[in-house]
């Protein structure tokens, strides 16, 4: 599971099939495609091919443009990182355990150096409920005063010193999972002991364990960007200490995955039973569809642009009738109503002499359809004819 | 998304077709538009890679950049976009007409009327999305600051001649898209979901082939099947049937035949500039087949947006549109004399009291289009009516008053029965439009009773009230929404009318509604003006920056700098 996936997962904590299915880590989009409800996703290899050209060329000359671009956004007045003051510590490891302790060692260290460091392509792991997820952000800062700044390099621009908003969101609530789990990673590592005191140490792990939100972590990520419609890179910092509230509260809220393993039947299975050469699943959509059933879903039409599954979902979603398919805000005028067909039949068949029920949503509904009816019916010119010619 | 629309959109499920969120059609729609469906590089905004471009449905015009990063092949693309488009934008700059203005006389400082020209017309650019609006605007900002030979001769990269200046219209246009009713750049996805409820989400009306499957399905199949197979349904070759709108491709279309086709042609340009025997020919071949692509992508976006055009056109104009559209006319106008004096292209950024009068401005565009859609139409008044902005009803009874002023003005009382529920407290403002088109004012006076005792508690309230006009709210009315009639099913109000009558002591005739009229009154105004006048740029106060640092070196905004791989 990457960023963007915990993140979108974060934006739907509700959803117990996505949390499933992603920390089981079942290919959602080979599934979507074996239900027949494939996503129109991908990415494009030209936006690829963009996207790493750029993000070489940022980290070109061992990070000194980079963190020159923090330098000059920070403004605190401190000294400029001369020629050759950045470290560049090697990160190799293998599995990704082994690179997230490489990465943790690489941070105590370079924290510890007191100089600035460029950390390229680190390893971070987060406990998304209840099981570990690695992410990888394309990079972590370290300051000389022993903070952290997450680097977030996108292929949008910057034009004029503004940027689109949606993707810039989407950036900064990627970029608050990984400072989450940084964050996770600097309580780990405690305080630098200064005393040597056991009680001491204890002590102040005691207290990062109280207060991980110590300021070691920086809560503004800085966004790399190219500048107008070159490929020179330009940056500002971004504020997520919303993101990051949302997040962390998100991923508390997720219902541990146990919880929902345990309630599913016996046997619930989402493997494709693949062809020998990997290609067709073998399995009857039918069964694959309940076994997808068999956990809940919370779609929503966001869903689209974030699951690969959503087109499933939907499919569900709209045959139940749920309002929540029309879109997430809809539900909040429609009090206790859930699906289409009590709404409808709420508005349509009030009795005749309006009175009121007690129930503000149906009065509400009522006065709603009625109101529409009156104004439909006052159109000369269409009235006449039915809907399908008018539209024609 | 307010209750009724999503009742609209409930009913669209249920009917498994659209439904109408309005009786008339709220934009202008003109009988010439030029019709820009672009697509861009995945990844390199603003590195176009196609267009169709024209106004003849028939026969758009194809331009596209067989390789989006090379510059001169992207300046051949604008310089034929230019060629295309800009003409266009000029046809309409010499038809005018003289309209009256009071301007502010420099030397007497004096109001005094001068004749200024307006254009009979303006053109009208169509895009299939917001994203194309978007993408307009991108595209005018990275045009405007480039130079062509003639203004710089050092220029290193010099742009074909039309580019700066198609860049300053396209930038023009896509700031007036900002302007809420603004007509002059108009997305088909906004402008028929403005009309039309459909039975999906906001979000997946911005797809123009599934929010036209909606409004008009084939035969016999319901609107979300015909949905679902605009957005997933591909051909033989895994290309969707329907595009997406763009300006962004199908990422599928880019990996499996736009990049293959691509590379291609790469290698036939390479054999083609040195010289292999037969590489001009499949040079020639290469871009044939780009063309080709690009092409199968674009077209049926282009004929859903004409498409869409269609069906706006079904509806009939909205009574107060060709009144906003003047508008749209005004800033067309006024871009055309800005260009023809020669001024430089708009800046990168506003300074702060340009920035804060567009601001306003959009705001008080936004009022006025509120206001203008619910007069044109019973459908969206409906809406206001529901939400307690607007109440509507049968004027049961009229007594006539007069004020107390030294000489009496007519303030007669009308009693209207309704139903709705409006958010009214005593003496709040109404307005309503008179069977002639002619604004009236009044103000809300009370609650009747419907049994015949009329004005209980309205008038006699209210007529002290009057005497103490002015001297700030009249205390102890408190909440006009009294217990009485708050839950029957219908109930009276009583309206002081104030204004619309003419100047004498009696009304004009016709101006007072009567027994058994039905009348529609507003809480909002009809003609809402903006705020007070911002200061001039030369007075910004120090919160806002300054006035601007005249020491600096000429407004000549710098062009964007060129780097070896730049992509546009």
């Amino acid at each position: 599971m990457d960023a963007r996936a915990l993140a979108a997962l974060a934006a739907n904590p509700g959803c117990r099939r996505r949390a499933l299915l992603d920390g089981a880590g079942v290919d959602k989009g080979a599934l979507a495609q074996a239900l027949g409800a494939p996503a129109n996703f991908g990415q494009s290899q030209f936006a690829h091919q963009r996207g790493n050209s750029f993000e070489a060329r940022v980290k070109a000359d061992g990070g000194a443009d980079l963190v020159r671009l923090l330098h000059e956004r920070l403004r605190d007045g401190s000294e400029p990182p001369g020629p050759g003051a950045v470290a560049t510590p090697d990160l190799t490891a293998s599995g990704p355990q082994g690179r997230t302790a490489r990465t943790a060692l690489a941070l105590r260290e370079a924290t510890e150096a007191g100089r600035w460091a460029l950390l390229d392509h680190p390893m971070v792991s987060l406990d998304v409920a209840g099981s570990p997820a690695f992410l990888e952000p394309d990079a972590v800062v370290v300051h000389p005063d022993g903070t952290w700044t997450v680097i977030e390099i996108k292929s949008f621009p910057m034009v004029d010193g503004s940027a689109d908003p949606a993707k810039v969101g989407a950036a900064a609530r990627q970029s608050a999972v990984y400072t989450l789990a940084l964050e996770r990673v600097a309580s780990m590592i405690g305080e630098p002991e200064e005393g040597g005191d056991a009680a001491e140490a204890a002590e102040a792990a005691n207290r990062a364990d109280r207060a991980p939100v110590r300021v070691r972590v920086r809560h503004q990520v800085l966004l790399v960007c190219p500048k107008d419609f070159s490929n020179l890179p330009t940056a500002e910092l971004v504020d997520v200490r919303k993101q990051l509230a949302v997040t962390r509260r998100q991923l508390d809220r997720l219902t541990r995955i146990e919880e929902i393993a345990a309630a599913l039947p016996e046997g619930t299975t989402f493997d494709l039973r693949l062809t020998d050469d990997g290609r067709l699943p073998t399995r009857p959509v039918e069964e694959l569809t309940a076994a997808v059933d068999a956990v809940d879903a919370a779609y929503a039409p966001e869903c689209l642009s974030t699951c690969e599954l959503a087109a499933h979902c939907r499919t569900r979603s709209r045959a139940a009738g749920q309002v929540e398919a029309l879109g997430r805000g809809v539900r909040g005028e429609l009090g206790g109503f859930t699906t289409v067909d009590a709404v409808l039949t709420a508005a349509m068949n009030g009795p005749a002499d309006e009175a009121p029920t007690g129930d503000p949503a149906v009065d509400a509904l009522r006065r709603a359809a009625a109101l529409r009816a009156e104004a439909l019916a006052s159109r000369p010119e269409l009235a006449s004819r039915p809907e399908a010619a008018a539209c024609r | 998304m307010s209750l009724i629309t999503t009742l609209a959109r409930m009913e669209a499920v249920r009917e498994g077709r659209a439904q109408p969120l309005t009786t008339v059609r709220h934009r202008h729609l003109s009988e010439r538009p030029l019709a820009f469906v672009p697509l861009t590089t995945a990844g390199e905004t603003g590195a176009p890679l196609g267009a169709l471009v024209g106004t003849d449905r028939d026969a758009p015009r194809l331009l596209i950049v067989a390789q989006p990063r090379d510059r001169d092949l992207r300046f051949a693309f604008l310089a034929e976009l230019a060629e295309e488009i800009q003409p266009y934008l000029d046809s309409y700059g010499d038809e005018v007409e003289l309209e009256e203005r009071k301007e502010t006389d420099p030397e007497t400082g004096k109001k005094v009327p001068v004749q200024v020209e307006l254009c009979q017309d303006a053109p009208q650019l169509l895009v299939p999305s917001t994203a194309g609006v978007a993408f307009v605007r991108l595209l005018g900002r990275s045009m405007r600051f480039r130079r062509t030979a003639e203004q710089d001769p050092e220029t290193p990269f010099p742009a074909p001649a039309r580019v700066p200046l198609l860049g300053r219209w396209l930038t023009h246009y896509g700031e007036r898209a900002r302007v809420p009713g603004s007509c002059l750049l108009l997305s088909l996805t906004e402008s028929l979901s403005r009309h039309w409820a459909t039975g999906q989400s906001n979000l997946e009306d911005q797809h123009l082939g599934s929010l036209l499957a909606w409004i008009d399905p084939p035969e016999g199949v319901p609107g979300a099947e015909a949905a679902l197979r605009a957005e997933s349904e591909r051909d033989e070759d895994g290309r969707l049937r329907c595009p997406p709108a763009g300006p962004a491709t199908d990422p599928a279309f880019d990996n499996k035949l736009l990049a293959p086709a691509m590379s291609r042609y790469d290698a036939a340009r390479t054999e083609a500039s040195q010289g292999v025997a037969g590489g001009s020919a499949r040079l020639r071949l290469a871009e044939a087949e780009l063309r080709g692509l690009i092409e199968s992508q674009l077209r049926p976006t282009w004929d859903a947006l004409w498409r869409g055009v269609d069906l706006l056109r079904t509806l009939p104009e909205g009574a107060r549109v060709a009144d906003r559209w003047k508008r749209d006319r005004w800033s067309y106008t006024g871009h055309r004399d800005r260009v023809r004096a020669g001024e430089p292209p708009q800046p990168k950024l506003d300074d702060a009291v340009t920035a804060a009068q567009k601001l306003a401005a959009r705001e008080t565009a936004q009022a006025q289009l509120d206001a203008h859609e619910a007069l044109d139409d019973p459908l969206v008044m409906a809406g206001r009516r529901l939400a307690g902005e607007a109440f509507a009803g049968e004027v049961i009874d009229v007594e006539m008053a007069w004020s107390d002023a030294k000489v009496p003005r007519p303030r007669p009382l009308v009693t209207i029965r309704t139903e709705d529920r409006p958010h009214l407290a005593e003496r709040v403002k109404l307005h309503r439009v008179t069977a002639d088109g002619r604004a009236q004012s009044g103000e809300f006076a009370g609650h009747a009773d419907l049994d015949g005792a009329d004005e209980a508690d309205g008038s006699d309230e209210a007529d002290e009230a009057d005497v103490a006009e002015g001297q700030g709210d009249a205390e102890g009315q408190g909440d006009a929404d009294g217990p009485a009639g708050a839950d029957g099913p219908g109930r009276a109000l009583v309206v002081r009318l104030t204004g619309g009558m003419g100047r004498g002591k009696q009304p004009e005739p016709g101006t007072v509604p009567e027994k058994g009229d039905r009348v529609c009154w507003t809480l909002f105004e009809h003609a809402p003006r903006g705020g007070p006048e911002l200061p001039d740029a030369e007075s910004t106060p120090w919160t806002h920056g300054g006035p601007p640092d005249t020491a600096a070196p000429a407004q000549s905004p710098q062009p964007d700098p060129m780097t070896e791989e730049d992509y546009l």
